[in-house]
C-alpha cells in the first residue's frame, strides 16, 4: 500500500483542495477477469452466510445456530464416550435430519441475506456492468450457500467421527460412516440451498423470504410425516405407501435417499424400508429437484436488467 | 426589492437554469450530427482508439413489442465529457443497456472503445465503469468493504483492490466517513460512492446515469465538478444522462440530445449556449406605467435587443407575464446588463429580478428543429 496522506494528515489540514492535488493514478495491473471475479463472489457470500466481513450483529445469529447444530453433536459423543458404547447412539446422516428444523431456521436467515438483499438495494446492475455473467452470478452464489449449508452440516459429523474415534469404537465401521455421512451433508446442501436460494430470489424483501424458505422446508416436511403416521389395515401396502409419500418433501426425500443408499436408517413411522423402484424414484426426483431449482434460479436472473 | 430603484446599485443573479416539469409536446425532427470534434484523450497511452471515438453507432435500433426504444441512431462520441439528454422514456437506459452488452440491439452496430457490443461485452465491460440512476448501495456495508468488492468483481487482484479503493474513495471526496456503514450517509456522499465504485477500476470511459439526481443545488455543483474532473484530471471520457440540459451545458464538451429514440441533434457544448442564453427581467408597475413590462419591452426593442416573449411556447409558467426574456446569445453579456438596467432606470421602473437562463428543453428542441443549428 501506498502511504496515504488523507490519513496521516491532521483534519484541519484536509481540504478538498490539498487532496486532490495528490493527483490521479491510473491502474496499470492485471485484469483477472470472469473466473477470478466468480470466485470472489463465492469468498465473499461463503463468509457473508456466516456473518464474517459484516457487521457483529449479523455474526450472531449464524454463530447461535452454528452452536445449536454442533452441541448435541458434543453431547452424543460425550455419552458414547462415557457409556463406553458399541456405537454411535444416532447415525451421522440421522444426526443431520434430526436437526433440520435448525438447518431450516439458518436456511431462512442465510439464503435471503445472500440473495434477496442484492435485489431489493438493487446492487445486481453494478455486478452485471462488470465481465461477470448473469451465471456467473448465480453460479457463484449458488455454490456459496450449497458450501455454506455444507459446512453446517458437515462439521457436527466431523465432531460425532472425532468422537467415535475417541471413544475407540470400530474404526472401518465408524469411517465408512461418516464418508457417507459427507455425501448425504454434500446431496442435502446442494437441494436444500438450491430451493432455498430460489424462493429467496423471488422476493427482494428479506422479511418474506426468510418466512417463505421456512414455511417451504418445513410444512411439506410434517404434513408428509403425518400422512405417514396415518395406519393403513394392511401391513405391506401401508409400508409401500410411507415409500411413496416420502417423495412429498425434501426432507423425507432425504431420508428415503440415506436410508436407501446411505446406510442409514429412515425415521419413517413404519421404519419402512424402500423398494428398488422406490430408490431410484428418489434419485430421480432429487435430481430434477436440485437441477431444476437451479435453473430457475438462473432464469430468475436472466429478466433482471440494469 | 420592489423599492430598489433607478441609480441605485443592482444586484444581478446569475442562477442555476430554471427547473421545470418535464418538457411536453417534444420535437421529433431530427438535428444535423455534427463530425467529431477534437479533443482528444490525454493521460492515456498505448490504446489505439483513444482519440477516435469513445461510442459509435450505426442505425442502432431497439424495438420492443410494444414500444420502439431506439430508432436509427447514428452518434459518435469523441473522448470527453459528453452529456445525453433527453426526457424520461427517450432511449437514454436502452442505450446504455446495449453499450454495456447486455441487451442486444434489433438492428444497427455499436461499438464502445472500438469493440463491438454484440460480441465483445465482456471485455467492453471490463474497461468501462456504469454508474446507474437509482440507489445501489447496500445499507449494513462501509463505502470501503463496498468498493473494494466491486473491484474485486472488476477483476482487480485483493492488494490491488483496496489500494485503488483507497484512491478513488479520497478523489470522490470521502474521508473519514468512508468506514462506517452507508446506511448513514446523504444524498451526496451515496453519489459519490456510486461514482466511485464506477471508477475504481481505473475505466477508460464510465457511463453515469442521472448523477445530480436528488441532489440539493450545492451537491449537484460539486458532483457535475467532479464529473468535470473525471475527464480532466483522470482522463477517463464520461458519457453523462440528465433530463436538465442547462446543468450537462456546463460540464459537457459535448451534447447529445436524444427523443423518443432518435437523435435530435448532436452538437458541441458552446453552440448550445449560443443557442439558449436568455436573460429574464422583471419589473414592477408604478403609476407613470400601469404596465411596467410593456413600457420596459418597448423601450428594449427601441435599444435593438432582440426580445422573446415568454410563454409563447405554450407552458407558460406563473407570472409570466410579467417576465421579459432578452436574447444574450449574440450581443456580449455585459452591453445587454447594462441596456436592461438604464432603460428600466430610465422608465423609474423597480428592478425586481434580472437572471440568466436557460430555455427548457423543450423549447431547444423547438428552436433546434426549426432553426439551422451546426
Amino acid at each position: 500500500m501506498s502511504p496515504d496522506p488523507a490519513a496521516t494528515a491532521p483534519a484541519a489540514q484536509r481540504g478538498q483542495g490539498v487532496i486532490h492535488n495528490i493527483g490521479y493514478r491510473g491502474y496499470e495491473g492485471p485484469r483477472l477477469g470472469r473466473s477470478y471475479a466468480r470466485r470472489a463472489l463465492f469468498t465473499q457470500s461463503l463468509r457473508g452466510a456466516y456473518g464474517l466481513g459484516r457487521s457483529a450483529k449479523s455474526k450472531v445469529l449464524p454463530m447461535l445456530l452454528f452452536a445449536v447444530v454442533a452441541l448435541p453433536a458434543a453431547i452424543v459423543v460425550a455419552v458414547a464416550v462415557a457409556t463406553k458404547a458399541d456405537d454411535l447412539p444416532v447415525g451421522y446422516a440421522e444426526y443431520v435430519l434430526m436437526l433440520q428444523p435448525v438447518i431450516g431456521i439458518y436456511l431462512a436467515a442465510v439464503a435471503p441475506q445472500a440473495i434477496s438483499l442484492d435485489l431489493r438495494f438493487k446492487t445486481t446492475p453494478l455486478y452485471f456492468s462488470r465481465p461477470i455473467e448473469r451465471s456467473d452470478y448465480v453460479a457463484a452464489k449458488h455454490a456459496a450457500l450449497s458450501a455454506a449449508v455444507f459446512l453446517f452440516t458437515a462439521v457436527p459429523v466431523l465432531i460425532l467421527y472425532v468422537g467415535s474415534l475417541l471413544a475407540k469404537l470400530d474404526f472401518g465401521d465408524q469411517t465408512t460412516g461418516f464418508l457417507q455421512g459427507l455425501v448425504f451433508c454434500a446431496l442435502f446442501a446442494l437441494l436444500h440451498a438450491g430451493i432455498a436460494g430460489y424462493i429467496a430470489a423471488l422476493t427482494p424483501r428479506r422479511g418474506f423470504g426468510i418466512a417463505a424458505v421456512i414455511v417451504v422446508l418445513t410444512v411439506p416436511f410434517f404434513l408428509i410425516s403425518a400422512l405417514q403416521g396415518i395406519p393403513l389395515s394392511d401391513g405391506d401396502s401401508s409400508s409401500t405407501l410411507v415409500g411413496w409419500l416420502g417423495l412429498g418433501s425434501p426432507g423425507t426425500l432425504m431420508d428415503g435417499i440415506q436410508s436407501k443408499f446411505l446406510g442409514g436408517t429412515s425415521g419413517f413411522p413404519t421404519g419402512a424400508t424402500l423398494t428398488n423402484a422406490q430408490g431410484i424414484s428418489y434419485l430421480v426426483v432429487f435430481v430434477l429437484l436440485a437441477a431444476g431449482a437451479y435453473a430457475l434460479l438462473l432464469r430468475r436472473y436472466r429478466k433482471a436488467g440494469l | 426589492m420592489a423599492g430598489s430603484r433607478g441609480r441605485s446599485r443592482l444586484w444581478i443573479t446569475s442562477v442555476s437554469p430554471l427547473r421545470t416539469a418535464a418538457p411536453t409536446g417534444l420535437s421529433t425532427l431530427r438535428g444535423t450530427a455534427k463530425p467529431p470534434h477534437r479533443l482528444t484523450r490525454t493521460g492515456q497511452c498505448g490504446t489505439s482508439v483513444g482519440d477516435v471515438t469513445v461510442i459509435a453507432t450505426e442505425s442502432l435500433s431497439k424495438r420492443y413489442p410494444r414500444v420502439t426504444a431506439l430508432d436509427q441512431l447514428t452518434v459518435g462520441i469523441t473522448p470527453g465529457v459528453t452529456g445525453l439528454v433527453g426526457a424520461n422514456g427517450a432511449g437514454k437506459s436502452t442505450l446504455i443497456k446495449i453499450l454495456l452488452g447486455l441487451s442486444p440491439a434489433t438492428e444497427g452496430t455499436a461499438s464502445v472503445l472500438g469493440m463491438d457490443v454484440s460480441t465483445q461485452g465482456g471485455a467492453i465491460r471490463e474497461s468501462v465503469g456504469y454508474m446507474p440512476e437509482h440507489d445501489c448501495l447496500p445499507p449494513d456495508v462501509s463505502a470501503t468493504e463496498f468498493v473494494v468488492h466491486m473491484a474485486r468483481m472488476s477483476g482487480l487482484p485483493a492488494t490491488a483492490a483496496r489500494e485503488r479503493t483507497a484512491d478513488t474513495l479520497r478523489h470522490v471526496g470521502l474521508y473519514e466517513e468512508r468506514y462506517r456503514p452507508m446506511g448513514g450517509y446523504s444524498t451526496g456522499m451515496k453519489q459519490r460512492v456510486k461514482l466511485a465504485q464506477a471508477l475504481v477500476h481505473d475505466p477508460r470511459l464510465v457511463l453515469l446515469d442521472e448523477p445530480t439526481n436528488g441532489l440539493d443545488p450545492v451537491g449537484r455543483d460539486e458532483m457535475l465538478g467532479l464529473i468535470r474532473r473525471v475527464y480532466t484530471d483522470f482522463g477517463i471520457s464520461v458519457l453523462v444522462t440528465s433530463h436538465l440540459l442547462g446543468e450537462l451545458e456546463r460540464t459537457s464538451d459535448h451534447v447529445v440530445v436524444i427523443d423518443g429514440g432518435k437523435l435530435l441533434r448532436s452538437s458541441s457544448t458552446a453552440d448550445f449556449t449560443q443557442q439558449t442564453a436568455v436573460l429574464a427581467v422583471e419589473v414592477t408597475d408604478t403609476e407613470a406605467h400601469p404596465d411596467g413590462t410593456k413600457a420596459l419591452r418597448t423601450a428594449l426593442d427601441r435599444a435593438g435587443l432582440s426580445l422573446r416573449a415568454a410563454g409563447t411556447d405554450g407552458t407558460p409558467a406563473p407570472g409570466a407575464g410579467h417576465l421579459l426574456t432578452v436574447d444574450i446569445a449574440d450581443a456580449d453579456d455585459g452591453a445587454v446588463y447594462d441596456t436592461v438596467r438604464d432603460a428600466a432606470a430610465e422608465l423609474g421602473l423597480g428592478l425586481v429580478r434580472m437572471e440568466q437562463r436557460r430555455h427548457q428543453i423543450s423549447e431547444v428542441f423547438t428552436e433546434g428543429s426549426g432553426s439551422d443549428v451546426a
